[in-house]
């Protein structure tokens, strides 16, 4: 606003004939609309807070499942995310340089600005499928109990996790075919088992002592809760099923809600960031033919920003509640 | 600033100053002017209103004699009342759509879709709404989910049966009842596409009230109902975003088998592998939106009893500043007060306190605006047609459902009435009736300015006496059968012989229903007729103050001919005397908002 506006002429600014935000119609319409879109991010947050706080003893620690780069090898916890992060951020950085070379009228350099942020933004989207896949996939394999609950495996010498693959049998039996008739849930093709049998995984247990449980419930020093070998072959009898990797079902890090949740918000924000992507080439496509130059004003470019910006900012709060605390 | 505003004069004379031709389909169907989409708001809410009510009174007669065989049902519901006798199940769905619809499709969308539209852009002076083309998709939308909705009716397994709250897990659970399968899935896509349809019609509310105002037309000479629905297009915003959040996660509940709201569920035997979720989640976002929509739906219609009442009171309205104060408080204490939906929901009982806290203090607003009515009809001129007379009515409605809503916030209290027709006569009353009256009293008063005609002012006295008294008469002896015991949504309740003797309370509410009911018939035909036939309109008939009277009767897409008149003054200055006694125009009661301010004259302090 004006820093040489008089006091008379401020008493004016609400008095009608004019536009007392100083601001456009439409620029007003995607602030509102940001405050609804905001809503319907913070109802998911809250829920998402709701249900975490319900098992908070058992939620599974982030830096524990998200620990991939792509082309590494090896326990990077939270690098990956972390690069994400910052590509997306500094695509809000081009956007405003966008914007404000739109206010100098300077095509060639909104159009450069604009042509980073879109880069920025598909990095980020295609970063975030690639996460999504590695955690579809999974890392180590875990068992379910009949109660629903996660045992995962962990060499005693070294410490580490330990996969599946590392200690499982391999018990050669031929595998029983669930038919549609003898069940509610029938999953026609057989891409969905798990690599290695019940059976399998528990006779490899059994005849490797140096493999030990860990469940679910954290401990008072933010730990999962490891048990003992005796332990250990007490609780792998109620074990009911193999899990590999994550779905909306069942997910071998832990309580099936984190992966919903993963799912859900990253999901939801993902597909904000992909419309911010396809709005923003089109913008840019108007832009290099001319079209803001003629109309005298680069408006349009302020208000794709506001959106962008609003979706990086929704970012930040995702990826504080997903992955920092 | 001062260039900005001679920018801004001008960008208006430019933009709108000359009528391109309309062919058809740009003036009745697919139009972007907002008289036109009001009236189609209006029309497309009232025909659902139809079926909404006319729903009530099937389920009526089925409480009020269970188990008999009617013709009627056999009409109407054909398979689902076997020899005539109501369905238990499609009992439920006539439940739910009939909550659905009233709630939002009538008093959202049909009340102020058709309001905010009429009155937002003639009231403030402005040519059109911010962008006619968005209005225009909201309507179109709109319409699409009416129709969605009103489809699910005819499906094999019958509509959605969950109630209007739809709550897990009988809204999740596709096998859990006839109506959670494609019923409720067609449920939820409905809503769906309105919450996008209302999202873009309050954002176009909001930034045609801010930027569109005509010179002098400042916030505080707003008429009150253009007051009303800013605040509720803010709320709308604010709160229907939420319910779309509870909708998308339970839609991927119903489809993809996440456990947001799901946790440990037997069927036929068979566990189901939800785990961990909570259905006091989603009673916590739904009732986030819940409550607010409360009041999306009443306040226009307070807005609307403001200015017909001042105007048929020859009056200015009495406490404009503490109106509009309290219009915004119940706006902002609307936000969280949700929880006393909840009280027995397993939900903490300290936070019971907490909601009991916030919720009694609506009570405070509530009553500031109930005793500014009363006050403003005190020693008032009274015009007693049909839209003053609704507009009382509201007044009544409103104090006797607010009432039992001190009973009913008191978590201590609410416990003991739960779940029964307590609860059901007091929501009726202090937002069903209430807002009802509001759209009759908004229907009689601008119908003039809608069709260019006026309606016939005895078929409406007819109207309201006998809905005020029938509206009563279903409703008052409702809170003696709710402290009865008696439990809402159950089909019968021939089961419990204690709540026998009630049997002839019942039978009295369905009368008085079906009698209602009638008598919207009379509404609907002099609605109808009078479109057609109706005596034809003067530019004011009502002698009233606000900026819609100065725009010729004849419709055409930008208001005024020429220039948009100035505002000098606020929308109340009814039978403003000088110190003498004589009107400040001689010989007339009343100074519209566009005549400056006389010689001497002082502008009331407001």
């Amino acid at each position: 606003m004006d820093t040489s506006v008089t006091p008379a002429a401020e008493e004016n600014v609400w008095g009608g004939g004019n536009k007392p935000l100083g601001a456009s119609y439409g620029k007003m319409m995607m602030w509102f609309f940001i405050v609804s879109d905001a809503l319907t991010f913070s109802g998911f947050l809250a829920a998402y807070g709701f249900s975490r706080f319900k098992f908070i003893e058992t939620w599974p620690i982030a830096d524990e499942v998200f620990t991939h780069v792509p082309f590494f090898h090896g326990n990077y916890p939270m690098y990956y995310v972390a690069f994400m992060t910052f590509i997306l951020i500094m695509s809000s950085v081009t956007m405003v340089l966008a914007v404000d070379a739109g206010h100098h009228m300077k095509k060639s350099k909104v159009v450069l600005y604009m042509f980073l942020t879109i880069i920025g933004g598909a990095i980020f989207v295609g970063s975030q499928a690639w996460e999504w896949a590695t955690f579809i996939k999974g890392d180590y394999g875990a068992l379910e109990t009949k109660g629903g609950r996660i045992l995962q495996f962990v060499n005693a010498e070294t410490g580490e996790r330990a996969a599946l693959g590392d200690f499982a049998a391999s018990i050669p039996d031929v595998r029983q075919e669930h038919l549609e008739q003898n069940g509610v849930w029938y999953y026609g093709d057989e891409s969905s088992l798990p690599t290695y049998s019940l059976n399998e995984v528990v006779e490899g247990f059994k005849s490797n002592p140096n493999i030990l449980i860990r469940t679910e419930t954290l401990t008072d020093d933010h730990q999962k809760t490891m048990l003992t070998r005796e332990e250990s072959l007490e609780r792998i009898e109620d074990a009911v099923l193999v899990v590999e990797g994550a779905n909306l079902v069942r997910n071998e890090y832990g309580s099936r809600l984190f992966a919903d949740f993963f799912f859900f918000i990253t999901g939801f924000h993902g597909f904000h960031v992909f419309s911010g992507v396809v709005i923003n080439i089109i913008i840019f496509f108007n832009i290099i033919l001319g079209t803001y130059e003629r109309r005298g004003h680069y408006e349009m470019v302020e208000k794709v920003g506001l959106y962008w910006h609003f979706v990086d900012l929704v970012w930040v709060f995702v990826f504080t509640f997903f992955y920092l605390v | 600033m001062s260039a900005i505003v001679q920018e801004h004069t001008e960008d208006h004379a430019h933009d709108h100053g000359h009528h391109h031709k309309e062919t058809f389909i740009t003036k009745y169907i697919f139009s972007q002017d907002h008289k036109m989409i009001a009236k189609q708001y209006l029309i497309t809410g009232l025909i659902m209103g139809f079926i909404g009510i006319g729903m009530s009174l099937l389920f009526r007669m089925q409480l009020a004699f269970p188990g008999e065989s009617f013709l009627l049902f056999e009409w109407f519901l054909g398979d689902w009342a076997p020899d005539g006798v109501m369905d238990a199940d499609i009992y439920l769905a006539l439940v739910t759509i009939h909550g659905t619809i009233m709630v939002f499709f009538v008093l959202t969308a049909g009340l102020s879709g058709t309001f905010s539209n009429l009155l937002i852009p003639l009231q403030i002076g402005a040519r059109d709404m911010a962008s006619g083309f968005l209005n225009m998709i909201s309507y179109w939308l709109f319409f699409i989910s009416s129709v969605i909705m009103v489809s699910s009716i005819f499906i094999e397994a019958g509509p959605a049966a969950a109630g209007w709250t739809i709550y897990p897990p009988l809204s999740a659970l596709p096998m859990a009842q006839p109506g959670s399968g494609l019923g409720m899935t067609l449920w939820l896509v409905s809503m769906a596409v309105f919450i996008a349809s209302s999202l873009m019609g309050s954002l176009n509310y909001i930034v045609t009230v801010i930027n569109l105002r005509t010179k002098g037309m400042s916030m505080t000479r707003l008429p009150l109902t253009i007051w009303a629905f800013f605040v509720t297009a803010i709320i709308g915003v604010i709160s229907f975003p939420v319910l779309l959040s509870a909708a998308l996660l339970l839609i991927m509940d119903r489809s993809f088998g996440t456990s947001f709201f799901l946790s440990d569920i037997f069927i036929q035997g068979e566990v189901l592998h939800y785990q961990g979720g909570s259905p006091v989640l989603f009673e916590h976002l739904f009732w986030f939106l819940g409550h607010p929509e409360v009041y999306i739906v009443l306040l226009p219609a307070l807005g609307i009893t403001s200015e017909v009442m001042s105007t048929n009171a020859r009056k200015p309205i009495f406490g404009y500043r503490a109106m509009v104060a309290s219009i915004l408080a119940i706006a902002f204490l609307s936000t969280i007060v949700w929880g006393h939906h909840m009280f027995i929901s397993g939900m903490n009982p300290f936070l019971g306190s907490v909601f009991t806290f916030t919720t009694l203090l609506i009570a405070i607003p509530s009553a500031v605006k109930a005793f500014n009515y009363i006050t403003t009809l005190w020693k008032g001129n009274l015009q007693l047609n049909p839209a003053m007379l609704f507009s009382i009515g509201l007044v009544s409605t409103f104090i006797t459902g607010g009432l039992t809503g001190i009973i009913l916030g008191d978590s201590t209290l609410d416990i003991n009435v739960h779940d029964t027709y307590f609860v059901v006569a007091h929501f009726h009353l202090v937002m069903g009736i209430s807002a009802l009256y509001g759209l009759f009293a908004g229907v009689y008063h601008w119908f003039p300015k809608m069709f260019g005609k006026m309606m016939n002012k005895n078929l409406g006295y007819v109207h309201f006496w006998v809905t005020a008294v029938c509206a009563y008469g279903v409703f008052f002896p409702m809170h003696f059968v709710g402290m009865a015991g008696v439990p809402r949504r159950y089909y019968e309740n021939t089961a419990f012989p204690m709540f026998d003797e009630l049997t002839d309370v019942q039978v009295l509410m369905t009368v008085f229903a079906l009698i209602a009911g009638a008598a919207q018939l009379v509404f609907a035909y002099n609605f109808v007729h009078s479109i057609f036939y109706g005596r034809p309109a003067e530019q004011n008939p009502w002698k009233s103050n606000t900026l819609e009277w100065t725009a010729p009767v004849k419709h055409f897409h930008g208001n005024w001919e020429g220039e948009i008149p100035e505002v000098h003054r606020w929308a109340y200055d009814y039978s403003k005397t000088w110190d003498n006694g004589d009107y400040i125009i001689p010989g007339q009661d009343y100074v519209p908002q566009h005549i400056p301010l006389q010689e001497n004259e002082e502008e009331l302090q407001h």
